[in-house]
């Protein structure tokens, strides 16, 4: 079998497992939905009093609030592997069971009890809706690509995140926290265009932690606005790019984190 | 009479405290959001001034508050309490001779007042010194008007702690009732968040909403004390204010004292 379709399987064993309890995959929904409607309740409160944000509209910012948002969700769903990684695999000593086995480690983690869990991502797919509908966004194929593109870059870069807040747990054994910052703060940060941030923070979300690069450069370009930072427009649409470098990046640092593992014992 | 009560509340806020790391990981985390929903409001605040219902300062020392004082946020079971529901040693809590909601009260009092008083401090010395030492003072936490304003906040916070842990009691008694923390950690941090003014001060809310904004027990948590702190509130409308907060920690107290000894009462166990 090859590693495609051992991860095809892996996710059909997800699915039918999770669903074996209909009422437990509607309550998660549904929490994870109105859990993370919050934050647009606050961003539209804040429009309300304000009006805009540095000359963008409620509509504009919704897509870029739907893109990021729609990105995380996606890479959430594919990612729980790396996130519980510290406290299920290496403190538990399960990790050594995975490296007995005759399939990479990544591939192993990809496929471990997918979230099948889609609140995030409808309410990501409603705010992004609003926002084009009251901007009259007009879809050709050129448009539908580069959303695609930009949410596959956007995939990449989180999935690159959790890589490497899972590496982390090689020399921490447990999870930390702090590093949500990056996955969850990253997402908040890229919910607004990045011009309203100081030059230090939009810097460190552009060559850092690209968030940028997946979210505000290809949107601008969607919205066929000219980019108030300066870059060029052909620019644009090419960087969602960067998310597939931070994810080739993020994998080599795995494998340096894999190749100094010591169990921890089981 | 009381003996059992201050045990255990000492004895659990000096075991929540020892998680050194955990309050640092939190502050980190704390710092990050401050941060940037300070940028986010400067942001908003640099295109439209004056449509604003708080002046910026204002606006900022909120936030920083909100993040000293996240703790506070009645957003989880208490974790002992949810292990004691999963596996079934909820059920030896009925046989302590002690009187069951302020059992789970003391508990969470401890748990809440371990958990805010190394990130507030930390909190404290970022927002309030270091940053307007290093020239941030405009993007810091600015102190109270005068020593009158400081004592109410003292008062108000610590009413915030009792409703925080008012609250908590009842979360755990959801869960007991409903075999799992699940359904309770789920509905309780949305609510929370937003009618606290942790998502955004109540003030921005639309004004039609302001009444029931300013009346409803989560604005015990943090807007009331933060209003205080920052001089909105003074003489007797925040004595008045904090009144309030008191009054709800004691409904809650009835109501979940109540809820105790109903679910407590036909308590059923999981597990073996």
């Amino acid at each position: 079998m090859n590693g495609l379709a051992l991860y095809l399987r892996y996710v059909g064993v997800s699915v039918r497992g999770q669903m074996q309890y209909p009422r437990t995959f509607l309550l998660l929904n549904a929490s994870q939905f109105f859990g993370s409607a919050i934050e647009i309740l606050g961003i539209s409160t804040l429009f309300g009093v304000f009006g805009h944000i540095r000359g963008w509209s409620l509509a504009q910012v919704a897509v870029f609030y739907g893109v990021v948002n729609a990105a995380f969700a996606l890479a959430d769903v594919a990612t729980r592997g790396f996130d519980v990684f510290g406290p299920q695999f290496v403190r538990t000593g399960a990790f050594d069971r995975l490296l007995l086995r005759p399939r990479t480690t990544a591939l192993q983690l990809l496929g471990f009890e997918l979230r099948v869990q889609f609140g995030r991502l409808l309410q990501a797919m409603i705010v992004f809706a609003f926002g084009a509908s009251a901007l009259r966004l007009s879809f050709t194929p050129a448009h539908v690509l580069l959303l695609a593109w930009a949410l596959a870059g956007g995939v990449a870069l989180f999935g690159g995140i959790l890589v490497l807040q899972a590496t982390l747990c090689f020399w921490t054994v447990d999870a930390l926290e702090v590093a949500n910052i990056l996955s969850f703060g990253g997402t908040q940060a890229g919910q607004y265009p990045l011009n309203i941030y100081a030059a230090w923070f939009r810097n460190l979300l552009i060559f850092i932690i690209p968030i940028g690069c997946v979210a505000y450069f290809p949107v601008v370009a969607l919205l066929g606005a000219r980019d108030p930072l300066g870059a060029p427009s052909w620019l644009l649409p090419l960087t969602p790019a960067v998310g597939f470098l931070f994810l080739a990046v993020a994998l080599r640092v795995w494998a340096l984190g894999l190749a100094k593992y010591a169990s921890t014992g089981s | 009479m009381l003996r059992p009560y201050l045990a255990i509340l000492s004895a659990r806020f000096q075991l929540v405290l020892q998680y050194r790391a955990a309050a640092l990981a939190g502050f980190a985390t704390q710092c990050w959001w401050g941060g940037m929903k300070v940028l986010i409001f400067s942001a908003f605040y640099a295109g439209a001034r004056g449509l604003a219902p708080m002046s910026f300062a204002h606006t900022v020392s909120y936030t920083w508050l909100g993040q000293a004082f996240l703790m506070f946020l009645p957003w989880y079971v208490d974790p002992e309490v949810a292990d004691m529901v999963r596996t079934g040693a909820v059920a030896y809590e009925r046989l302590r001779p002690v009187d069951g909601w302020a059992w789970w009260y003391a508990r969470a009092l401890a748990w809440t007042a371990a958990r805010v008083v190394p990130r507030a401090a930390l909190m404290f010395a970022m927002a309030a010194v270091f940053m307007p030492l290093v020239g941030l003072g405009r993007w810091g936490l600015r102190l109270p008007p005068d020593g009158l304003g400081a004592i109410l906040f003292c008062a108000a916070i610590l009413a915030a702690a009792l409703l925080s842990a008012s609250m908590t009691v009842i979360l755990n008694v959801v869960a007991a009732a409903s075999l799992t923390d699940r359904g309770a950690n789920a509905i309780a941090a949305p609510i929370a968040i937003v009618f606290s003014g942790s998502l955004v001060p109540l003030a921005f809310f639309p004004h039609a909403l302001t009444p029931f904004m300013r009346l409803q027990p989560f604005a015990g948590l943090m807007d009331t004390p933060f209003r205080v702190w920052n001089g909105e509130l003074v003489g007797a409308a925040a004595v008045g204010a904090i009144a309030l907060q008191l009054a709800w920690v004691l409904i809650l107290a009835v109501l979940g004292r109540r809820a105790v000894e109903a679910v407590m009462g036909r308590i059923q166990v999981q597990g073996g």
